[in-house]
């Protein structure tokens, strides 16, 4: 990807809500631990809000690149230290709003709603978000 | 194809002006030459038959290409354009240049893997179509893990030919071609264009050809090669042109000698055109026992970070070394780099940032990312490794003082940091690939003198952000140009595959608001898409 910092975060988003948010509600009813749709769509919330700082750090490092590019596979392996702060943080209870279950919000839930979208958005931003928005690649992301 | 005679000649009210009491030739009189605006009088009196058509390309390359694409895609009939053409398709030019200098069809070519010409939305990209077709897992996981671990993916030139001439039948290019050299363009007075066409030897009953449009858009690629000044003396004054040659030229006779006899090669330039005359020449000496040495001349000898100021330590305005922000990985006299720019320009902030920038400050930035840089790619680095350790390519820094024949061979007296030292060779191969003024190509050149147009900071034609040429605007009627010729603006990427689709994109969004053309929102896009997908027209 070719994001500039804007593009970055109107990007990320609209890939959350959309796609997150959908992926959200379908996968929600089956996932391990019966989680509610309270809390999968607060952590939902608390990947977006962490995610635009998120995005402030991975414009910086983009700067010590000459080509100012963004590789493919950095939008993958950044699922690494956003999902395990984002787990610390649950699991801290620190992610506020959720009705903390005494045993703790459920792992695998946690793992399978976020890899899930994760994947779903990289491959998407990866090739086919290109077909309905013709500009959208030549304007760093930008939706509008 | 059009056949120019077949077009249509519009009547004007007065029926003398197109049917002659006098013969008339139909040329360009001296009244037409000197007048900046002309009147449809003026045109028929001349009796230069006049075409009616809202839009027209010059140029007919991958420029006038993607260009009508879009137009296409965005729902222009065949009936509203024509392309104004010498080629008969539009990769002929570029196949020719990449051929001559060492890409022929299997091999491949530098733009990346969404950089695809005859698909607007670069999806499926060349490498995920050829990974998934020929199931190749290692192309697959290269796009994964480009440019980090592996390479950067480039398609094969004779895949983007293949996909091209599919994507010409789908929108029916030939419907739309011209053939014939175009002379001049020249603003109407009332609005609009007319764009002398010269048709071949015998296409038309008349010498030139007029097309009367709204919209003119001029992709005429280079404006002309130059070489470098002392292989050119040398060339004429001894009248040796076999052992002295231009990258760009046909030279197949050096390799099959090379191939015969051991001889030594001088090759100039540090550019990616170098990497490929390098491939070629230690390909042979690989799988055909060639025994050629090789002796590289760098002006710039690249030892490690730089931009395009040069190395860490070379001069740069303000004082100061590489920034870590802006510093380009370089060694053994190379920069290096994927692309002619970083990738950036074509969509992200590199792009964002020229776009807003204006005069010097531009023509700054320019300089600092730009430069004569080549890719990286691990088998080039490999052949070279090789040659250095089994002495057979060297390199040597500086500029030649003089060249003179000794015998059959070349005395080349360079000039380095250590004195003047002669190096011997059987041939030369110019890979500098220095552009010529786009004053020397005559249609530019009447556009500067008659049309409007002007250069911007860089020396190029002058475009605005919708790469309307500025100052060449005819009442309602406007002028637009891409690629080479317009170097310098507010999109820096402008020569490439991808530079020519931004182009287009920005030509047919300024279009559209003209009200020429359909717009292409997300339904109108995605429906074209699975239209492009399928192979049927637009
Ligand atoms: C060796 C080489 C390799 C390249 N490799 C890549 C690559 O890998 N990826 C990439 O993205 N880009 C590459 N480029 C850059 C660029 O994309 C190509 O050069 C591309 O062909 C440019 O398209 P164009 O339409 O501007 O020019 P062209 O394709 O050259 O077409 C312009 C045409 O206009 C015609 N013309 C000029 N004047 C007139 C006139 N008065 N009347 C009628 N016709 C006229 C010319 O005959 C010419 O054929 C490469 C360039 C070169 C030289």
């Amino acid at each position: 990807m070719l994001p500039t910092l804007n593009g970055r975060i109107q990007t990320r988003i609209f890939m959350l809500v959309v796609f997150g948010g959908v992926i959200t509600l379908v996968l929600t009813p089956v996932l391990p631990g019966d989680p509610d749709y309270r809390t999968t769509y607060l952590i939902l919330a608390a990947v977006l809000v962490l995610g635009v700082l998120w995005e402030l750090v991975y414009h910086a490092i983009q700067q010590l690149r000459w080509e100012k590019d963004w590789p493919t596979l950095f939008g993958l392996v950044t699922a690494l230290n956003e999902g395990a702060l984002l787990w610390l943080l649950l699991d801290l209870e620190l992610v506020p709003g959720i009705d903390y279950p005494y045993d703790g919000v459920p792992f695998w839930a946690f793992f399978i709603d976020f890899s899930v979208i994760w994947l779903v958005v990289w491959v998407w931003t990866n090739g086919p978000m290109r077909v309905p928005f013709i500009r959208w690649r030549f304007f760093g992301g930008r939706i509008i | 194809m059009i056949d120019p005679t077949a077009a249509s000649v519009v009547p004007t009210t007065d029926p003398s002006t197109y049917l002659p009491a006098q013969p008339i030739s139909g040329d360009l009189t001296d009244q037409l030459l000197q007048t900046d605006f002309w009147t449809d009088d003026m045109v028929a009196a001349a009796g230069i038959p006049i075409v009616d058509i809202p839009f027209v390309t010059i140029g007919g390359g991958i420029g006038s290409f993607v260009t009508v694409d879009y137009l296409r895609i965005a729902g222009v009939p065949t009936s509203q354009m024509r392309v104004l053409s010498t080629l008969d398709f539009p990769w002929q030019t570029y196949e020719y240049l990449t051929r001559v200098s060492q890409v022929p069809r299997p091999e491949r070519i530098r733009s990346d893997s969404a950089s695809r010409p005859d698909n607007i939305w670069g999806f499926p990209s060349y490498g995920f179509a050829e990974g998934v077709r020929h199931f190749d897992p290692k192309v697959l996981w290269g796009l994964l893990t480009e440019p980090i671990f592996a390479d950067y993916y480039t398609p094969k030139a004779g895949n983007v030919f293949e996909q091209l001439e599919r994507e010409a039948k789908r929108i029916s290019y030939d419907e739309m071609l011209v053939k014939g050299l175009v002379r001049i363009v020249r603003r109407r007075y009332g609005g609009g264009y007319f764009t002398i066409l010269t048709p071949p030897e015998g296409a038309s009953a008349t010498k030139r050809v007029a097309f009367r449009s709204q919209y003119v858009h001029l992709a005429v690629g280079y404006p002309g090669l130059k070489f470098l000044p002392e292989l050119q003396r040398y060339r004429t004054e001894n009248n040796d042109y076999r052992h002295i040659v231009n990258a760009y030229e046909a030279h197949e006779h050096v390799y099959e000698r090379l191939v015969q006899t051991p001889s030594t090669v001088l090759v100039r330039g540090g550019g990616i055109v170098a990497s490929r005359i390098l491939q070629r020449l230690m390909d042979d000496r690989e799988k055909h026992g060639a025994q050629t040495k090789i002796v590289h001349l760098f002006r710039t000898y690249i030892h490690g970070t730089n931009d395009g100021y040069g190395n860490e330590e070379d001069q740069r305005p303000g004082g100061g070394r590489t920034r870590v922000t802006m510093r380009r990985r370089g060694g053994d006299g190379w920069a290096y780099q994927g692309f002619n720019y970083p990738k950036s320009v074509w969509g992200g902030q590199l792009k964002a940032q020229v776009r807003n920038l204006e005069g010097e400050q531009r023509a700054e930035l320019y300089k600092r990312m730009g430069g004569t840089n080549t890719p990286y790619r691990r088998s080039w680095q490999r052949q070279m490794k090789q040659g250095r350790r089994e002495g057979w390519y060297s390199c040597v820094v500086g500029t030649v003082d003089e060249m003179r024949p000794s015998g059959e061979r070349i005395l080349n007296r360079v000039r380095t940091a250590q004195g003047v030292v002669p190096v011997e060779v059987d041939f030369v191969i110019d890979c500098t690939g220095l552009e010529a003024d786009i004053a020397e190509h005559r249609l530019l050149k009447d556009l500067l003198d008659h049309g409007g147009a002007s250069r911007n900071p860089v020396g190029r034609l002058n475009v605005d952000r919708t790469f309307e040429l500025i100052g060449t605007q005819s009442g309602g009627g406007v002028m637009y140009a891409s690629g080479a010729t317009t170097l310098g603006g507010y999109f820096p990427g402008v020569d490439t595959f991808l530079g020519l689709q931004v182009a287009a994109q920005e030509i047919y969004g300024d279009l559209n608001k003209r009200g020429f053309c359909k717009r292409i929102g997300p339904v109108r896009s995605t429906v074209q898409w699975w239209k492009w997908l399928a192979g049927s027209a637009p």
